[in-house]
């Protein structure tokens, strides 16, 4: 993994597009303003991966007819 | 065409009604192309069957029979990806997890499908400010459709 080191209003760029700046820091918390192309999804972490494993889950096949008894 | 699917065995499907998921979904990204098929019954419930993969199918609702109060705020990104121009481009619908009872199950009221009914262009959009969950309890012991 690479590692930066930033000060609060630095910025990384990923890619020629992708652009991250560290807005602010206070206390554990830090707040990030992110500027990507509109094809490019910026999600929480934690939010994409509770969707992802909520599909898996919904995706397995059961047997409708036993609910509508 | 003709496709194997997870609820209905082979069915025929028109080509032009294939809805295309240019990014797939979470945890199914290289599934892009899927069909909306209804149960014959009047269930509430319709089907997202992947064109590809016969095992992999949603059960999804239309939120807003449900719950009342469902907002969406589609943000431009979405509008342009999907290219919508109007209201009546979108249609919402929400995946259901299924349990063995139904006031158990749940939808994911956080990441609605979004369809544009005239582009066929789909996607889960994840909402980042959303005071609903992915694991939502909004059904009761009906999931008949209400005939008003």
């Amino acid at each position: 993994m690479l590692v930066l080191t930033r000060k609060a209003k630095q910025k990384i760029m990923i890619g020629d597009n992708i652009e991250i700046e560290l807005l602010s820091i206070e206390g554990d918390q830090v707040k990030l303003g992110i500027s990507a192309p509109k094809d490019i999804d910026v999600n929480r972490y934690e939010v994409y991966e509770a969707i992802q494993k909520e599909n898996d889950e919904a995706s397995k096949k059961i047997d409708i007819t036993k609910i509508l008894k | 065409m003709k496709i194997k699917t997870s609820y209905f065995g082979e069915v025929k499907i028109d080509e032009k009604d294939i809805i295309y998921f240019e990014q797939g979904l979470p945890g199914f990204l290289e599934e892009k192309e899927f069909v909306l098929l209804s149960f014959d019954e009047p269930l509430a419930f319709q089907v997202l069957q992947s064109v590809s993969t016969e095992t992999l199918a949603f059960i999804v609702v239309f939120p807003f029979d449900f719950k009342k109060d469902y907002k969406v705020d589609l943000n431009d990104h979405i509008l342009e990806q999907l290219k919508i121009e109007t209201e009546d481009d979108v249609l919402i619908l929400s995946i259901v997890t299924l349990k063995d009872h139904l006031n158990i199950s749940t939808a994911n009221l956080q990441a609605p499908i979004i369809i544009n009914r005239h582009s066929h262009l789909g996607k889960q959009y994840i909402m980042h400010e959303s005071s609903f969950s992915t694991k939502e309890k909004i059904f009761n012991s009906s999931i008949m459709k209400e005939e008003e």
